[in-house]
């Protein structure tokens, strides 16, 4: 299969779904999505620590995938894992007390933007050395099958960590040991500056499970119901004793690499072109076209989302900054 | 003279080895058409050529391994970090193969190879704030080499990359200047100094293994390097103005170690401050402290003082990357401690 997967802006195909997991993604993903638009702003106009990297254009992939697993299956992100923590219910207040480091924060302002973290959620951690997420959810795998706790564990990372060695071995031992785990390539089709046909020698990155003889499947990842569909059968698999599953959703990075990088490497015209594909714009009009919600339905929605970002923006800023010697608690565990 | 940044006089050294001798190439991410995340390789493509100037995948231990090989078989390669946090990705390439190659070989192989990029807290959290520096001084078989200046930048990398070892070659990110992704916050640091920013044009060489005396002094010699050595400087200014003669010492390569410079000042000052941005547990100025006691211990007056990052990995919040890292205060304080003011 080509890189250059036609783009898609149909509507979403809703037919036959829920109305009520319909309208949360749909939530989810402008949370998702207004999260990120708000943290721009937030880095130009106020001290907003350190850095960040927007999912804007990918919701569909982590909204897809976290909307089909239960809520004590577990999830590894990556650099790129807001939007990841907003689908799995990472409270908004905390995730932005974290942006701003404060005691409030997920993680209690120590790990900010890149390691986003929340085990009462399943969320293990955002991992920032590129590919090295994956053995860890395998881990989790495993470690559910060890407790017999029904568990399945999910690596969300993206296409430039498939040229990473640890990518290989840990799929290896998924599939040498069956476990019930699920690797998602969130292909946004850039390794910050490489594509990926300029980094990997077969451009088609679901094909290399079948080395390991592991189940796999392409999918458009800026349909969420696509997504969805494809997790749902990876987790009745997993759950079943069945194994691991690689799924590549493919998507397209709106923005930059992080903060103000300009992504002057990619033609507009691409850009363009996937912008008009938007994930939240294509489940909007499958809702509309289906009946499922009208158009006041879903601009509450929007007003619904925009709201919740905002007061996790004002509880953040109300919130306590870290101090100091904080750190001194977090360095090693006592038993 | 003409002025450069640090980031600059790197790429400076760089291409002009690279015009003098074909065997040096680069490897690394995005340093092709992109021109390398803090634009150190900025242009090397167009000039160079895609046989020369490698964009690999994220394959750390994997484009390590072939700089190895390729160094190995008459080649002279540049590897590229794009943080320097992630080299521990390539641990067994570097430390493993690179480092030992040459005693496995009973001398018959050498690696010339120079394993570069940036570190220093920045404010980005635990896995892009490391100094990775001591690791590697802790490998014999390697050298260590940490540019503070721009001067000392350009005839550092240039005897890197002549150099027939590995040279991990540590930048610092708040060092590289304004032209570079980061330098606007670097010149927000009062305590950076102008100092070295006078690049010659032409090619130069600085032996590795030989320090530079920063400033001149009496009472108390300060040991520094990469960002660490302005904030020596800023304090032994300061000082100044109470009558304390400081010092200040750039040892700008930790493997090999100048220790006869350092030596030779303590000799005179009789008061020692060590400072370096790694952690202090098995860090940089633990083993400089041993050293100095191993060599100078007569001539002491007090024990050595060492300021150092504490041993945590960096927090995110500003304020604890603050208290972690060394600040100006903590050296000087330091240098109060040695001398009992
Ligand atoms: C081991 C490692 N190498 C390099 C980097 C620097 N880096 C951060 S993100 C990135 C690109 C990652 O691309 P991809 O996996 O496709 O994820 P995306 O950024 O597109 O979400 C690079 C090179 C890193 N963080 N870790
Ligand atoms: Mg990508």
């Amino acid at each position: 299969m080509s890189n250059t997967m036609e783009i898609r802006r149909d509507p979403v195909d809703c037919a036959g779904h829920d109305r009520a997991l319909l309208l949360r993604m749909f939530r989810k993903m402008l949370e998702a999505r207004e999260f990120e638009e708000q943290l721009y702003y937030l880095f130009l106009t106020t001290a907003m620590p350190g850095t960040m990297h927007q999912a804007v254009g990918q919701e569909a992939v982590a909204v897809g995938v976290v909307s089909a697993l239960n809520p004590d299956d577990t999830i590894t992100s990556t650099h790129r894992g807001h939007a990841h923590c907003v689908a799995k219910d990472v409270p908004l207040k905390d995730m932005m007390a974290e942006m701003f480091a404060k005691q409030e924060g997920s993680c209690r302002g120590m790990g900010g933007s890149m390691h986003l973290t929340d085990f009462n959620k399943g969320m293990l951690g955002a991992f920032a050395i590129v590919g090295s997420g994956i053995p860890i959810a395998t881990g989790a795998a495993l470690s559910a099958r060890v407790r017999g706790s029904g568990q399945v564990a999910v690596s969300f990372f993206g296409d430039g960590a498939v040229n990473e060695g640890i990518f290989h071995e840990a799929l290896n031992m998924a599939a040498l040991w069956n476990l019930p785990a699920i690797y998602i390539i969130e292909n946004n089709q850039y390794a910050l500056s490489m594509t990926v046909a300029e980094s990997s020698a077969v451009p088609d990155l679901a094909s290399r499970a079948c080395a390991y003889g592991m189940p796999s499947l392409r999918v458009d990842g800026n349909d969420v119901l696509a997504v969805h569909e494809a997790t749902r059968e990876a987790a009745k698999r997993a759950r079943a004793g069945e194994g691991p599953t690689l799924i590549e959703a493919l998507t397209y990075r709106i923005r930059g690499h992080a903060r103000f990088e300009a992504a002057g490497y990619r033609p507009s015209e691409e850009v363009e072109a996937w912008k008009k594909a938007d994930p939240i714009e294509r489940l909007a009009a499958g809702l509309l076209a289906r009946g499922i919600a009208g158009e006041d339905e879903l601009n509450a929605i929007r007003a619904e989302a925009e709201a919740a970002i905002e007061d996790a923006i004002e509880y953040a800023q109300s919130c306590t900054d870290v101090q100091a010697e904080d750190y001194l608690s977090y360095i090693t565990a006592e038993n | 003279m003409r002025q450069l940044s640090q980031a600059a006089a790197i790429r400076e050294g760089i291409v002009q080895e690279m015009r003098q001798d074909p065997s040096v190439i680069l490897l690394g991410e995005d340093v092709g058409k992109f021109g390398g995340a803090f634009h150190i390789t900025h242009d090397m493509l167009d000039e160079f050529g895609a046989e020369r100037v490698w964009d690999t995948p994220i394959s750390e231990a994997g484009f390590t391994g072939l700089g190895i090989g390729a160094a190995l078989t008459g080649l002279r390669p540049i590897v590229e970090y794009q943080y320097l946090d992630f080299i521990f990705c390539a641990m067994d390439q570097v430390v493993n193969q690179a480092a030992k190659i040459r005693l496995m070989s009973g001398g018959r192989a050498k690696a010339p190879l120079v394993l570069r990029g940036p570190q220093g807290a920045t404010g980005r959290g635990a896995q892009h704030s490391q100094s990775v520096e001591a690791w590697f001084m802790h490998t014999p078989g390697m050298k260590v080499v940490l540019p503070s200046t721009p001067y000392d930048a350009k005839g550092l990398i240039i005897s890197a990359i002549r150099d027939d070892n590995p040279v991990l070659f540590v930048e610092h990110k708040l060092l590289y200047g304004a032209a570079s992704p980061g330098g606007g916050k670097a010149l927000s640091d009062t305590a950076i100094q102008a100092i070295g920013t006078d690049v010659p044009e032409e090619s130069y060489a600085i032996p590795l293994g030989t320090a530079d005396i920063k400033r001149q002094g009496s009472d108390v010699t300060i040991i520094a390097t990469l960002l660490m050595l302005h904030r020596a400087l800023s304090v032994a200014e300061e000082l100044a103005a109470e009558g304390i003669s400081a010092e200040v010492i750039d040892p700008r390569s930790l493997a090999p170690l100048d220790v006869a410079t350092i030596a030779a000042s303590i000799a005179k000052t009789n008061h020692v401050v060590v400072v370096s941005e790694d952690v202090s547990r098995a860090g940089v100025s633990a083993e400089l402290v041993a050293t100095i006691n191993d060599h100078c211990f007569y001539d002491l007056e007090a024990p050595v003082q060492r300021v150092a990052a504490a041993n945590t990995p960096i927090p995110f919040a500003p304020a604890s990357e603050r208290h972690v890292i060394p600040q100006v205060d903590d050296i000087r304080a330091a240098v109060r401690r040695v001398l009992s003011i």
